[in-house]
């Protein structure tokens, strides 16, 4: 509990609650990369540079630039008119509530919180390379494979439809 | 060469690590990390702030030839404190923004724009010990921040409340994205290579010498594709001619910071310039060797004069292609990225997997080269056997 | 080959570039505030009134007619006519402009108030680095501001002045010859008169 990882995960936290409160949908966007950017910063203070990195040229990258490209080709302008709760917020917070107990009493259950952590090793990027191609390589290519099927299959679904001449 | 001028030599190269150690030195241990570090980044803000000025004026006046005009040529000796002149004027000019502009976004895309385009400098050596952290992903660590110039651009185009400038950030953004892709696939092959993704140990596998000539990645015929195709990436991703479509002064007045004036204004340009100068200074590191130098008998010359010397080398030719190459249409841009640049790309990473397994020798060359020149020729065949050059009609233009 | 017109297109760029270091007459560019190209005989910037002579007031050629005024297409002439006469550039006794103002923030340099002068008294300056401090009193020009010597008329526009002095040197001249014929009547007519009167003096002695 350094004060590092207290500034970020109060920015973390502020990002993310302010994706959720805020009004302008291209605002929560923004906000939400402030909360996948301070993911990315404590990843990092954990010492896995890579997956930290990776994070930032992911979400920060890419996924927030789609979800913006996403909400300015759906949404007309101007921020929408329903109130910021929805009438069942009762309904909601209980829902929540009993998830956030089952995975807390999963965890507490699982004897994690009393086990002695290991000092933390630099997660260097060799042994992850290591483990991907050579443990996880079938994995690997399964999702390779999933994601071009994905691909090509929203190429097809973008794509012109020729008029078919009789 | 006796050894007090190796050591002398030495030292001359080493002068600005050796200084900074001693300067935090006096200070007490807990302090020392902590300050060499702002030396760092003070001299890092400053010498490419300066690069920055030096450039624009060296741009100015070669283009400027290049069409048979002077450039500017008023202030100072031959014009060269322009930079100054420009500076004084950008910070005492208003700053306007539009009454409908969202206020805190328009602001911030700037300053994260120049802020992005600084972290990228943190990984790149400059010189021999000469780097501000030699993270352990370093490469990746670069195209990470890269990607936040994407989003500044998006802010900027966004905030402003204007159709061009929306219009030039949805540009830049397919433009980057698409050209990012080809970016750190051109790269890869050279991460493969040193199996690191360090900027300091790519640049120390490349330091080395069979007799006179250098180890660098670029005199391979992977390498050499993979520069070629690293730098046309990289001219798209910093928005240079040809690819200049996000600012277009002709069709859409500046792109995405049409809004901006006075001193924010500067610091896009500040951006876009810093970018180019780190895409290029990452294209030195993976291919043209760092700062190493490009013949045994020079290694005399300090590294970082090196470094610079083939930074601004590369900046040269970026201001003759931009002086040369008119600007692309929007969908040559798009159909280049996928059909072309993405497709040799991938090639060149097999062809990089080929010279690994191949013993070495000239066998190695002939194939290597008749793989990638061959399908290269026949690709831009058949892209152009696509085209029909005719003349264009359009619905609502005539 | 493919890239060949890249290539091609370097090495144009790359020649202008080292030719421009050689041969000077690459360089079209003319440093302007040092050198200047000499102005065109049909170079015209805004209005002024020509006059005659060493006294502007005295010798202007205007004689408030206000032909231009009424022709200005964006209206940025107003005169005022004198009450009094004096001679004009041809001799004849003729009103003046107590008040001529040409507002050059209005004038669209068009040169329709120099075709329909009859007396070409208005003429199209080639001045063309005016600067003031005053956006409203500063653009608007008056008579002593307007008015500038035939000379330098003929300095910018000499074909044409040369003609307008040739045409005004005519009608001066032809002024002159009926002046000097009204005189001569005049005088005839008065030794006539006296002649007579002394023929009748000597007839009644």
């Amino acid at each position: 509990m350094t004060v590092t990882f207290l500034i970020l995960a109060a920015l973390t936290l502020a990002g993310t609650v302010a994706a959720m409160a805020m009004r302008n949908l291209i605002h929560c966007v923004l906000a939400l990369t402030l909360g996948f950017a301070g993911l990315a910063a404590l990843y990092l203070l954990l010492g896995a540079q890579f997956v930290g990195f990776t994070q930032v040229l992911v979400y920060v990258g890419a996924v927030a630039i789609l979800a913006v490209f996403v909400i300015m080709m759906t949404q007309s302008a101007g921020p929408a008119m329903q109130p910021i709760f929805s009438s069942f917020w009762m309904t909601g917070s209980v829902v929540a509530a009993a998830v956030f107990v089952v995975l807390a009493w999963a965890i507490c259950r699982s004897g994690f919180a009393s086990q002695v952590l290991p000092p933390p090793v630099e997660a260097a990027v060799h042994p992850i390379g290591d483990a991907l191609m050579h443990g996880y390589v079938l994995p690997l290519e399964i999702m390779g494979l999933l994601l071009t099927a994905a691909m090509i299959g929203a190429v097809v679904l973008a794509m012109h439809e020729k008029r078919r001449t009789p | 060469m006796t050894l007090s001028m190796f050591q002398a030599i030495d030292q001359i190269d080493q002068i600005f690590v050796t200084s900074q150690h001693r300067l935090v030195s006096d200070l007490p241990a807990e302090f020392q990390s902590i300050s060499s570090a702002i030396l760092s980044v003070i001299a890092i803000v400053l010498v490419f702030a300066l690069l920055f000025a030096i450039t624009t004026v060296l741009e100015r006046k070669g283009l400027g030839r290049m069409q048979n005009r002077y450039g500017p040529n008023r202030v100072g000796p031959c014009g060269f404190f322009q930079p100054l002149a420009d500076g004084v004027k950008s910070l005492t000019k208003e700053d306007l923004v539009p009454r409908t502009a969202d206020q805190l976004v328009h602001f911030l895309a700037p300053v994260l724009l120049v802020m992005a385009a600084f972290l990228a400098y943190a990984v790149l050596p400059v010189g021999r010990n000469m780097v501000l952290v030699n993270l352990n992903a370093g490469v990746l660590y670069f195209f990470a921040v890269g990607s936040l110039v994407e989003l500044a651009v998006f802010m900027a185009g966004w905030s402003s409340r204007n159709k061009y400038s929306l219009l030039g950030a949805m540009r830049a953004i397919a433009q980057m994205i698409s050209y990012e892709v080809p970016l750190v696939l051109a790269s890869i092959v050279v991460i493969m290579a040193a199996g690191s993704l360090s900027t300091v140990s790519i640049v120390d596998m490349q330091a080395s010498y069979t007799g006179i000539w250098p180890h660098w990645f670029v005199f391979t015929p992977w390498g050499f594709a993979g520069f070629a195709l690293f730098m046309i990436a990289a001219t798209a991703e910093s928005n240079r001619s040809p690819f200049d479509l996000p600012e277009g002064e002709s069709e859409i007045i500046a792109g995405y910071y049409i809004e901006y004036s006075g001193f924010k204004f500067a610091l896009f340009f500040l951006g876009e310039y810093l970018g180019m100068f780190a895409t290029s200074a990452m294209a030195i590191t993976l291919f043209l060797g760092g700062w190493a130098a490009p013949f045994s008998f020079l290694t005399w010359i300090p590294s970082y004069l090196w470094f610079f010397a083939k930074l601004v080398l590369l900046i040269l030719i970026f201001i003759w292609i931009r002086g040369t190459l008119p600007r692309l249409r929007m969908d040559q841009l798009m159909s280049f990225a996928w059909q072309f640049m993405l497709p040799m790309t991938l090639l060149n990473l097999f062809v990089a997997g080929v010279w690994h397994f191949m013993p070495a020798g000239i066998v190695r060359w002939l194939v290597c080269i008749a793989l990638l020149v061959a399908p290269a020729i026949l690709l831009s065949r058949s892209l152009k056997q696509g085209k029909k050059f005719a003349v264009r009609h359009y619905r609502f233009a005539e | 080959m493919f890239g060949e017109g890249i290539l091609k297109g370097l090495a144009e760029t790359a020649r202008n570039f080292f030719g421009s270091y050689v041969s000077k007459d690459r360089l079209t560019t003319v440093q302007f505030p040092e050198q200047r190209l000499p102005q065109i005989e049909a170079a015209r910037n805004f209005p002024f009134l020509v006059y005659d002579g060493e006294d502007w007031q005295q010798g202007m050629r205007c004689v408030s007619c206000f032909i231009c005024e009424k022709e200005c297409p964006p209206k940025c002439i107003f005169i005022e006519k004198s009450t009094d006469k004096k001679p004009d550039a041809v001799g004849k006794p003729q009103f003046y402009p107590k008040v001529f103002n040409i507002d050059v923030s209005v004038c669209m340099s068009c040169q329709i108030c120099v075709e329909v002068c009859p007396f070409d008294a208005i003429k199209m300056d080639v001045a063309f680095e005016h600067s003031t401090n005053n956006r409203f009193a500063g653009l608007l020009w008056d008579k002593k501001e307007l008015a500038k010597p035939n000379e330098y008329y003929r300095q910018i526009h000499p074909i044409e002045a040369a003609a307008v002095d040739a045409a005004l040197a005519e009608e001066r001249a032809k002024v002159a010859a009926k002046a000097k014929a009204a005189a001569d009547a005049k005088a005839a007519a008065i030794a006539a008169a006296a002649a007579s009167t002394s023929v009748e003096v000597a007839t009644e002695k």
